[in-house]
């Protein structure tokens, strides 16, 4: 084969079939695939939960991780946010001509690692190449199909005064990672994405509790977006405590030299949790007790009046608004 | 962070909180002149947890929303120029210019990076010596010597296309105007702390003398800003005006001289354009000529065109102390985050964009 | 206004440092700072030092600050 991607491999043709048997079929290996008919055909039963998200990542590769396991674990987890089991996922790539071969592979492998780990399987994908100077590198796509189990109900509009919220680890370790390989910004970090599928976190939450009201992975736009979404959807308020709000040291030293605020920079492998107060202690030690949720925190708790509004109590112990990201997250020297 | 999280300490403000409420018997105005010091104060709710007698306005310190519109266009007609590369701090990318932003004509396909720093900036122009890139100079005495200093490489490199287009501004002559105008009656003024930490704390003793103003110069942290409102209310209370530092780790009576040397190697004071205020003399810099090869002004033809002020926006009083931005009409309605009428609202420091983001319902 | 922050140096190669700000590490310019050395705080804006961090006054204050809080207990 040759070393890069040629805008062949996306015409249908020879060559593209050759791509997608050794480079997706062989490595992602399972029967509904290896069909390769139009459409993957399966059955389930249930209330099924449909989700789709598109990747734009750069760079592709990163500390922690790279487009691929981004890929399936932001797809897996907005499955999981529903409360659902991952059954099936489709991967669609646009590639950009002259992506070299071996990073797709290397990618190809990470989105093996990340379905078995999360217990899901890709059924089904489509391959697109497009003119250099398009696609940055490489787009993907995920969509994913799964399933909710009886009696679960969690939704952004569950939450009620009373209930606490939960944060499963610390924040903002995927958005710095990624810009610290990112021109214009130039530093160095031992930090990693916490890119990671919640799936399990999230059974293992449900079987200790029947109460989660709301759970939301905060993504871009950061934790304070999250919490302005799920506070406007319930119509409630959340109040949450800055003392509690767990942040490593590296994410704290360069939010504070880009003049960024944690509570707005992305996350891929942390949750948020909306839970009856009674049942709150209960599902953190859940949370604790898992893979990717060892620093997990009562981080605030939802209350009457001011519907739609989020606020912190600062180490002062006064309070303020925290709003949702405006624009992006830019650094700044002021 | 070891020397920045012990003074964001609950604890150990409570000591200090309590002192300010002993102390505080008088009713005082003060003004925090530097951005970064109202987004502390904002951002902890310092407010809060001070007594009703003291009164905490927010003056012209910030770089970014005091840049003339006539400065931003001389910046978006470089980058609309063929073989050029705009080169700016985070903050200016989204001020709103006359017609357009630095964001908005990058996004039409004009060559505009971002950058942490000129030494980035000269990276860019090392490895593209088919282009010209220009560094857009803004902020006061504590960037200026560091642009002086990437001068200073680019001439060390014998770097043909590396420019500076200078906005930089001067802190004491701003703060001189505004005491002079009368517009505003001050108690104490909290001085900007890294700004001091390369003038000096001795740039303030012109306040204190001829104005008997007291002053102290403060960190950014909300343990240092506590610290320096009780030392202004303890010289309130003792009716004295003298000049003090609060932020003693970071800033000497003298500066750093060896910082101010390169400023003033490579600039000299001229007349400024400051936004809402006017033009104000030496208070801002401009390259020397023994450096005029680096000067963007010198070495390319800029026609920004006419300049245009957006209607209604009163960026300039907020940043005069004379009017807050819950007095301004567009606040919150035409003039958002998302979407802003002038810099006061774009500059993450700006009066209008801290008191949206933190302010609204929340105490006084 | 003006972000700058402490930073640790960690190596020193001709006018530049290495420097730590808890964690994350960069490469910054001790051009304003010539006589910064290695085990030196300094505070650091858009990737130069513009000055030396005065530990002992940063101990100092910090010590104002416990006494203060101690003080105020001892009111309750």
């Amino acid at each position: 084969m040759a070393d890069r991607i040629l805008l062949a491999h996306g015409s249908g043709g020879k060559l593209a079939h050759d791509l997608v048997q050794k480079m997706f079929v062989d490595v992602l290996g399972n029967p509904i695939l290896a069909k390769l008919d139009d459409a993957a055909v399966f059955t389930a039963s249930g209330r099924l939960a449909f989700t789709t998200d598109s990747y734009v990542v750069t760079p592709i590769f990163f500390p922690g991780g790279d487009i691929g396991k981004l890929a399936v674990c932001g797809t897996v987890n907005d499955l999981a946010m529903s409360g659902a089991r991952p059954l099936y996922l489709s991967l669609s790539f646009i590639i950009e001509e002259g992506f070299p071969q071996k990073d797709l592979e290397k990618i190809v492998n990470s989105v093996k690692e990340a379905t078995d780990e999360a217990g899901a399987t890709i059924v089904t994908g489509d391959t697109k190449v497009v003119d250099q100077g398009s696609a940055d590198g490489l787009y993907i796509n995920t969509s994913g199909v799964g399933l909710i189990p009886e009696g679960v109900d969690v939704s952004g509009g569950n939450a009620r005064p009373g209930d606490k919220v939960l944060l499963s680890g610390p924040i903002g370790d995927h958005g710095i990672a990624v810009m610290s390989k990112r021109e214009g910004f130039s530093f160095s970090t031992k930090l990693e994405s916490d890119c990671a599928p919640l799936n399990d976190m999230v059974a293992d939450m449900l079987a200790a509790s029947s109460n989660i009201h709301c759970l939301r992975d905060p993504t871009r736009g950061g934790l304070a977006t999250t919490l302005n979404e799920l506070a406007k959807q319930s119509e409630i308020k959340i109040i949450i405590e800055e003392e509690r709000l767990p942040v490593r040291d590296e994410v704290l030293a360069a939010c504070e030299m880009l003049g960024f605020d944690p509570l707005y920079v992305a996350n891929e492998g942390k949750l948020v949790a909306v839970v009856a107060a009674p049942d709150a202690e209960r599902v953190l030690n859940a949370i604790r007790k898992t893979r990717y949720g060892k620093e997990a925190v009562i981080l605030g708790e939802v209350v009457e009046g001011d519907s739609g509004r989020v606020v912190m109590k600062t180490h002062l112990g006064a309070t303020r608004i925290v709003d949702m990201l405006v624009g992006d997250l830019l650094p700044r020297i002021c | 962070m070891k020397f920045l999280s012990e003074f964001r300490d609950a604890g150990l403000a409570k000591g200090v909180v309590s002192q300010i409420h002993r102390r505080s018997k008088t009713p005082a105005r003060f003004m925090e002149f530097c951005g970064g010091h109202t987004a502390t104060i904002l951002r902890y709710g310092i407010r809060q947890v001070l007594p009703a007698t003291i009164e905490m306005l927010s003056g012209p310190g910030c770089p970014v929303c005091v840049t003339a519109n006539a400065d931003l266009d001389k910046a978006i007609a470089l980058a609309q120029m063929p073989g050029v590369i705009v080169t700016t701090f985070g903050d200016m990318l989204k001020v709103p210019g006359s017609h357009s932003s630095l964001q908005k004509i990058k996004a039409e396909g004009a060559d505009v990076r971002m950058v942490y720093s000129t030494m980035d900036a000269i990276h860019i122009a090392e490895e593209n010596p088919s282009k010209r890139v220009v560094f857009l100079g803004i902020g006061f005495e504590t960037t200026a010597p560091t642009v002086a200093a990437s001068i200073l490489y680019a001439e060390e490199k014998y770097l043909k296309n590396y420019y500076v287009l200078s906005t930089h501004k001067l802190c004491p002559p701003v703060i001189k105007a505004l005491l002079a105008s009368g517009e505003v009656n001050l108690d104490g003024l909290i001085c900007p702390g890294h700004v001091s930490a390369v003038i000096g704390s001795r740039a303030w003793d012109f306040i204190a003398r001829d104005y008997a103003i007291p002053c102290v110069v403060s960190g950014f942290e909300p343990l240092d800003v506590l610290q320096c409102v009780d030392m202004l209310v303890t010289q309130v209370e003792e009716g004295n005006s003298k000049v003090e530092i609060a932020y003693r780790r970071g800033v000497r009576p003298e500066g750093n001289p060896e910082a101010l040397r390169l400023m003033h190697e490579v600039f000299e004071p001229c007349p400024a354009q400051w936004r809402g205020m006017g033009t104000i003399p030496d208070s801002g810099l401009k390259l020397r000529s023994t450096y005029q090869r680096f000067d963007a002004e010198c070495a390319f033809d800029i026609d920004p065109g006419p300049t245009r002020e957006p209607q209604g926006c009163i960026c300039g009083d907020i940043l005069r102390g004379v009017k807050t931005p819950l007095d301004c009409r567009l606040f919150g309605n035409n003039c958002t985050p998302e979407d802003p009428v002038g810099p006061c609202m774009v500059s993450s420091e700006g009066s209008c964009a801290t008191y949206y983001l933190y302010g609204r319902n929340s105490g006084r | 206004m003006c972000l700058a922050i402490p930073a640790l140096i960690e190596s020193i190669k001709n006018e530049e440092a290495d420097v730590d700000m808890g964690g994350i590490t960069r490469r910054i310019s001790l051009r304003l700072t010539p006589q910064a050395k290695v085990g030196d705080y300094v505070i650091v804006h858009t990737g130069y030092a513009i000055n030396i961090l005065d530990q002992h006054e940063a101990r100092e204050t910090l010590k104002l600050f416990e006494q203060l809080a101690k003080a105020a207990e001892e009111e309750r």
